[in-house]
C-alpha cells in the first residue's frame, strides 16, 4: 500500500492506495502554526487499523519550505560570490551576510583570474563571528569548472554544518538564479532537516519503517537523503501534486489544461500527452528566481473563496480572499455564495449568500439570482481568459533554430481538467463558455494527495563537453572526465544518460523502470582561423514526470 | 534588486542550425558564447529587460525594399525571413510603446545587401534594417530615419538604398576603405542630387581606440543626429571594431561599445558583423544590452583587455580629427554642394559594377534618377549580371510627387519586356510591387 500526503495551506490531504486504488481518504485541517502536528495526525489517521509492514512506499507534500521562503522566516546564511566581469554581483544580494570575492572564469570554463586565499579567510573568520552555520558558495561560469567554488569550499572545511556550492545546485546557467538558488537552500536546510528527521522518528517509533520520499516542484520525488542536499527543491510542491494527480486523465494524444480551483487561487499546468510541462528555468517565490527545476504552472488570484465588488459598474472578482464565503459565515460575497444561490452547491447558507449578494445586485440592478449569475459568469470567463494568456505565453517563448521556428511544437489544448473543492460545479458552465471539452478529474478533492502518491522519481543531468579542451564534464554530478578529440555526440548522450540512470537510482527510482530522455543536444564545431579545432556539446537528459511503473492502471481505476 | 531604467526589448535568434558554410566566419557557432555570457549573467531575468520571439517577414515586406533576382525566395533562406523578422519585431515593440529600446540580436546580418540582389555579398543577403524601417514607415508613418552604421565595414548596402532618399540619414564610421573590405565609404560619398548630405561616411584609421570612436561620436555624429531630428534613430550595431577582431583592424572595446551605445541612444540596435566570437561577442554585447537598459556596464571587461596594449597613437588621433572636420564641414554645406552637384547635366545617372564577393557574382548597373526639389525622385537601375540575368528596376519614392509618380510609371509601362527577364515597378506611395515579364 502507498500513501500520499499533500499539505497545503487550510488542509492536508492524506490517501492510502493499493492495487484495487483508492482504500482510504482523509482531510484533516492545517495548522500553519504547527505542522508537525498536522503530518502526524494526518498520518496517524490514514494509519489507523494498517498494519505498518504493508505500507511500502511514502510520499510528502508539504508547504513547509515554501511558507518559510515566502514568510521570511529564514535562519542566517553566509553568502561568498565571485562575479569576475560583467554585471556587479552586488546585485544579486541575497541576504546580510553577502560577500564578493575577486576571479573570474570565462564562458568556456576557463580561470582568468584566481580567487584570493587571504580574502577567503577574512570572510570565514567574519561569518565565524557572527555564528553562522551554514553557508553558500557561487561562481560565475561554476557549471562549466567547478575549481574555484571547491577551492574556497576547502578553505571552509571544518568550520560549519554545511556548505552549499552552487555547482552541484543546478547544472544550468544563470549566476543570480544560481546565487539565489544555492541561498534558498542553505537558508532552508536547517529547517527542513529538523522537521523530516523529527517526522522519521515519529514515524519508527510507531512502527511505520519505509523511508520517506518528498514531492519536488517538477511533479517528482527524491528520498530523504537526496532531500538534505537539495531541500529547497521541495518548495512549490503543492501545485505539482495536484497536476500529478491529473495526468492519468488527459488525452493520450494531445494537449490539456489542469485547473486545480482552490479557495484563493486557481493554479493551472500543460499535460502534453499525459506529461507535464516544465517551466523552461525554474521557480519564482518571495521575490527570489531560482533554478529550482519545476512544471510551468501559473497561478491567479481567484478562487471559490475570492472577494467580490463592484468597481464603476464591473464585477472584480479577487485576487483577494477575506475568508470563507458568507453562506459558510465568511465575510464578504464569494464565487461560492453565487454557487449557493444558483442552487449548484448544496451546502451553506442562501440566506446568507443572499445578504452578500443584496448590495451586488442593487448596484447591478439586477436580482440576486442574476447578479449571482452574473458573478458565476464573469469568474469562469476570468479563469478561462488566464488559460488563454498561458497558453499563448508557452507559445511566444523564444526558439535559437531555424528548426523550431518552423516545426516547434505549439501547445494546442483541447481538453481542461479541473479538480479541487468547486471543480464540479465549475466544469459545465467552462465548457459552455469555451470549445474545450471539459473533465472533473476523479476524486478531485483528494486528487493531490493522490499525485504524490503515485509520482515517479526525477532528476536532470547537463553534460557539457568541449573536445578542443578535451574536456567533459557534468558538475553538478561531481563528475569531470578527460575526453579525446574524436568524442562527439553520440558518445556524449550516452554519457549523459548512463549519469542520469545512476543519479536517478540514488534518489529513489526504480532501476528496472527508468523512463529518461534526452531534451536538448546541441552540438557545434568549433573553427578557429579556418581550421576546425574542436566540438562544442551539450547535452541535458532527464527522468520524466510520471506516474510510478504500475500504477497507471491503479490511476484508472480510481474513478 | 536590478531594475532597467529603460524598458528595453531583446530579439535573440542565434539560428544554431544555420551557416553559409561549415567554416565560413557566419555559422552555427558565432552566437553560441554570447548565448552563454548573456544568460549566465541573467540578462533576460532582469526587471525591465523582455526577450520577443523573432516574427518573420514576408515577401511584401523585402520587396518593399529589394529587387531580388529572380525572386526574394530564390536569395533569401529562412534564416533570412527570421533575422529581418527579429529587426521587425523589435522596430514594432518600439513604435507600439511595448518597449522604449531594443536590439536585436540576430544572425546573419544585412548591411551590404544593395537595392537590387542576385545573391549575397559580405555575408549579407538582404537588408534587415532597412526591410525594419520601411515596414515602420509603412504600418507607423515614421518619416526621418537615422541610421548609425558601427560595424567595422562600410554599410555599402544601406548607404545604397538610401542614397537617394533625403528623410533617412545614414552616417556609417568604419575602417577606412583602403584598407578593409568593401573597398568604398569615403567622406565624399554624399548621396545622389536629391539627397546630398544624407549619407555620410567617416573612415577611421586602422587602430582606432576607445578615444578616437568616442571623439568621433561626441564631436561629428552626436552634433548631425542633433541638427538631423530624426524621428528614430537606429544602429546597425556591428562588432567587429573590436581589438580581438580576426578579420579588422581596430582597437575598440566591449566596455567602448557600451558607452558608444549610451550616447548615441539609439531607439533600435540590429546586430551586424563581429567575428571574434569568444574574446569579444559575449562582452561587447553584454555591454550594449546594458547600457541600451540604462544598468551599469563599468564592470563590463573582456579576459585579454589591457589598456595599454589599445593606447591610440598620436597619428591616428590626428587624423581621426581631420575626417571629422571633413565630415562636418560637408553636412553644414550640403546643400551648397548640392547645387554645384546639381549643375552637372549628368548628374542623374551612374554607371557601376557590383561584386558580390559572398556569391562570386558580378553586376553591371545603369542607373537614372528624375533630379527631383519636392521628392526622392523616382529612379530605374537597368541590371545585368554575369549570371546573364538582366533587370529593370524601378522605384517610385513613398512621399512621390505627382510628376515623380507619373514618370515612374511611365518607365515602367514602356520599357520593353524583350529586353529584359523582369521589369519591376517598386511603387512606395502605394506599397505595391509589381513585375512585367515577356
Amino acid at each position: 500500500m502507498i500513501i500520499g500526503l499533500d499539505v497545503g495551506g487550510t488542509h492536508a490531504d492524506v490517501v492510502l492506495l493499493g492495487n484495487e486504488g483508492v482504500i482510504n481518504e482523509i482531510k484533516v485541517p492545517t495548522d500553519p502554526t504547527d505542522l508537525f502536528d498536522t503530518v502526524l495526525t494526518a498520518l496517524e489517521k490514514i494509519t489507523a487499523d494498517i498494519d505498518p509492514a504493508k505500507i511500502i512506499r511514502m510520499v510528502m507534500s508539504t508547504t513547509l519550505t515554501t511558507n518559510a521562503i515566502i514568510q521570511k522566516k529564514l535562519p542566517q546564511v553566509g553568502m561568498i560570490v565571485s562575479g569576475g566581469p560583467g554585471v556587479d554581483p552586488h546585485f544579486y544580494r541575497t541576504n546580510d551576510h553577502f560577500e564578493c570575492l575577486s576571479g573570474s572564469i570565462d564562458h568556456r570554463g576557463r580561470e582568468v583570474e584566481p580567487v584570493q586565499a587571504a580574502a577567503i579567510d577574512r570572510i570565514r573568520e567574519k561569518f565565524i563571528a557572527a555564528g553562522i552555520r551554514h553557508v553558500g558558495v557561487v561562481t560565475k561560469f561554476s557549471v562549466r569548472n567547478a575549481a574555484q567554488e571547491l577551492a574556497i569550499a576547502r578553505q571552509l572545511e571544518g568550520h560549519f554544518e554545511k556548505v552549499f556550492l552552487g555547482h552541484r545546485i543546478s547544472g544550468n546557467l544563470s549566476f543570480p538564479r544560481r546565487i539565489a538558488t544555492t541561498y534558498l537552500n542553505a537558508a532552508v536546510y536547517p529547517i527542513h532537516r529538523e522537521f523530516f528527521e523529527a517526522v522519521n522518528n515519529s514515524l519508527t517509533r510507531k512502527g511505520l519503517k519505509v523511508p520517506i520520499r518528498i514531492l519536488k516542484a517538477d511533479g517528482g520525488n527524491m528520498n530523504f537523503e537526496a532531500s538534505i542536499d537539495y531541500p529547497a527543491q521541495t518548495t512549490l510542491s503543492g501545485p505539482a501534486a495536484s497536476v500529478m494527480g491529473s495526468i492519468a486523465f488527459g488525452p493520450e494524444k494531445g494537449d490539456a489544461l489542469v485547473m486545480d480551483i482552490g479557495g484563493t487561487t486557481t493554479d493551472m499546468a500543460i499535460l502534453v500527452d499525459q506529461v507535464p510541462l516544465l517551466a523552461p528555468q525554474g521557480i519564482e517565490l518571495g521575490g527570489f528566481k531560482t533554478l529550482i527545476r519545476s512544471l510551468e504552472t501559473h497561478s491567479i488570484g481567484i478562487g471559490g473563496d475570492s472577494a467580490v465588488r463592484i468597481e464603476n459598474g464591473r464585477i472584480q472578482v479577487g485576487p483577494h480572499r477575506n475568508g470563507p464565503a458568507m453562506a459558510h459565515g465568511g465575510p464578504s460575497p464569494t464565487p461560492t455564495d453565487a454557487l449557493v444561490l444558483l442552487g449548484k452547491a448544496r451546502k451553506g447558507s442562501r440566506e446568507l449568500a443572499a445578504r452578500g449578494f443584496a448590495p451586488i445586485a442593487e448596484q447591478l440592478g439586477v436580482t440576486i439570482e442574476d447578479a449571482a449569475f452574473q458573478v458565476f459568469d464573469h469568474t469562469c470567463r476570468q479563469i478561462l481568459r488566464a488559460a488563454e494568456e498561458m497558453v499563448e505565453r508557452i507559445n511566444r517563448q523564444p526558439v535559437y533554430t531555424i528548426h523550431e521556428m518552423q516545426d516547434g511544437y505549439q501547445v494546442r489544448p483541447t481538453t481542461i481538467l479541473v479538480l479541487g473543492g468547486p471543480a464540479p460545479l465549475f466544469a459545465e458552465h467552462l465548457e459552455t463558455l469555451s470549445h474545450y471539452q471539459v473533465g472533473v478529474v476523479p476524486r478531485w478533492t483528494v486528487a493531490n494527495a493522490i499525485g504524490a502518491a503515485l509520482a515517479r522519481t526525477t532528476c536532470e543531468v547537463n553534460l557539457y563537453a568541449d573536445t578542443e579542451q578535451q574536456i567533459a564534464t557534468a558538475p553538478e554530478e561531481n563528475f569531470t572526465t578527460k575526453v579525446d578529440r574524436s568524442f562527439d555526440q553520440a558518445q556524449a548522450r550516452q554519457m549523459a544518460l548512463d549519469l542520469l540512470q545512476k543519479k536517478a537510482v540514488a534518489r529513489g527510482a526504480n532501476p528496472a523502470h527508468l523512463e529518461m530522455e534526452v531534451t536538448e543536444e546541441l552540438q557545434f564545431n568549433m573553427v578557429r582561423g579556418f581550421h576546425t579545432t574542436g566540438r562544442n556539446i551539450r547535452i541535458r537528459a532527464q527522468v520524466q514526470p510520471g506516474l510510478i511503473y504500475g500504477y497507471d492502471p491503479v490511476a484508472g481505476r480510481l474513478m | 534588486m536590478l531594475k532597467a531604467k529603460h524598458k528595453t526589448g531583446l530579439v535573440f535568434f542565434p539560428a544554431f542550425d544555420w551557416a553559409i558554410d561549415p567554416t565560413h566566419p557566419e555559422r552555427e557557432e558565432r552566437l553560441l558564447y554570447t548565448q552563454d555570457q548573456v544568460v549566465e549573467e541573467g540578462i533576460f531575468d532582469i526587471d525591465g529587460i523582455v526577450e520577443l520571439k523573432p516574427d518573420l517577414v514576408n515577401v511584401p515586406d523585402v520587396q518593399r525594399v529589394h529587387f531580388c533576382v529572380p525572386d526574394p525566395l530564390s536569395v533569401m533562406t529562412e534564416s533570412h525571413f527570421i533575422s529581418a523578422g527579429g529587426a521587425k519585431t523589435i522596430g514594432c515593440a518600439v513604435m507600439e510603446k511595448k518597449i522604449e529600446k531594443g536590439f536585436a540580436l540576430v544572425r546573419p546580418p544585412g548591411h551590404h545587401a544593395m537595392r537590387v540582389v542576385h545573391g549575397a555579398r559580405g555575408f549579407c543577403n538582404v537588408n534587415i534594417e532597412a526591410i525594419m524601417i520601411e515596414h515602420l514607415r509603412q504600418t507607423y508613418g515614421v518619416q526621418r530615419v537615422a541610421i548609425v552604421d558601427t560595424d567595422c565595414h562600410h554599410g555599402d548596402g544601406t548607404q545604397d538604398i538610401y542614397w537617394h532618399d533625403p528623410d533617412t540619414l545614414f552616417i556609417s564610421i568604419h575602417q577606412d576603405g583602403r584598407t578593409l573590405y568593401p573597398g568604398s565609404g569615403f567622406p565624399n560619398e554624399l548621396g545622389g542630387p536629391n539627397a546630398i548630405g544624407t549619407t555620410l561616411n567617416i573612415p577611421l584609421p586602422p587602430n582606432t581606440s576607445e578615444e578616437g570612436f568616442l571623439y568621433t561620436i561626441r564631436n561629428v555624429v552626436l552634433p548631425i543626429l542633433e541638427d538631423f531630428q530624426p524621428d528614430l534613430i537606429v544602429n546597425s550595431a556591428g562588432q567587429d571594431n573590436h581589438f580581438s577582431d580576426p578579420i579588422t583592424n581596430m582597437n575598440f572595446t566591449a566596455r567602448g561599445y557600451a558607452e558608444l551605445t549610451e550616447l548615441l541612444n539609439a531607439d533600435i540596435a540590429v546586430l551586424e558583423g563581429g567575428y571574434a566570437i569568444e574574446g569579444a561577442l559575449p562582452y561587447v554585447n553584454l555591454g550594449i544590452i546594458l547600457a541600451m537598459a540604462g544598468i551599469d556596464y563599468s564592470n563590463v571587461r573582456e579576459p585579454t583587455f589591457d589598456p595599454e596594449k589599445l593606447r591610440q597613437s598620436q597619428d591616428v588621433t590626428r587624423i581621426i580629427g581631420k575626417v571629422g572636420e571633413l565630415v562636418l564641414a560637408y553636412w553644414q554645406q550640403r546643400s551648397a554642394i548640392q547645387d554645384q552637384v546639381r549643375s552637372k547635366p549628368t548628374c542623374g545617372r551612374r554607371s557601376r559594377q557590383l561584386f558580390y564577393d559572398t556569391a562570386g557574382i558580378t553586376e553591371m548597373q545603369e542607373e537614372t534618377i528624375q533630379v527631383c526639389d519636392h521628392c526622392g525622385g523616382a529612379w530605374r537601375i537597368d541590371s545585368t549580371s554575369d549570371r546573364g540575368r538582366h533587370i529593370l528596376a524601378i522605384h517610385i519614392p513613398r512621399r512621390a510627387c505627382p510628376k515623380c509618380q507619373s514618370t515612374g510609371q511611365a518607365w515602367f509601362a514602356e520599357a520593353d519586356v524583350k529586353q529584359f527577364d523582369m521589369i519591376a515597378l517598386q511603387d512606395q506611395s502605394t506599397d505595391t510591387y509589381t513585375v512585367r515579364k515577356a
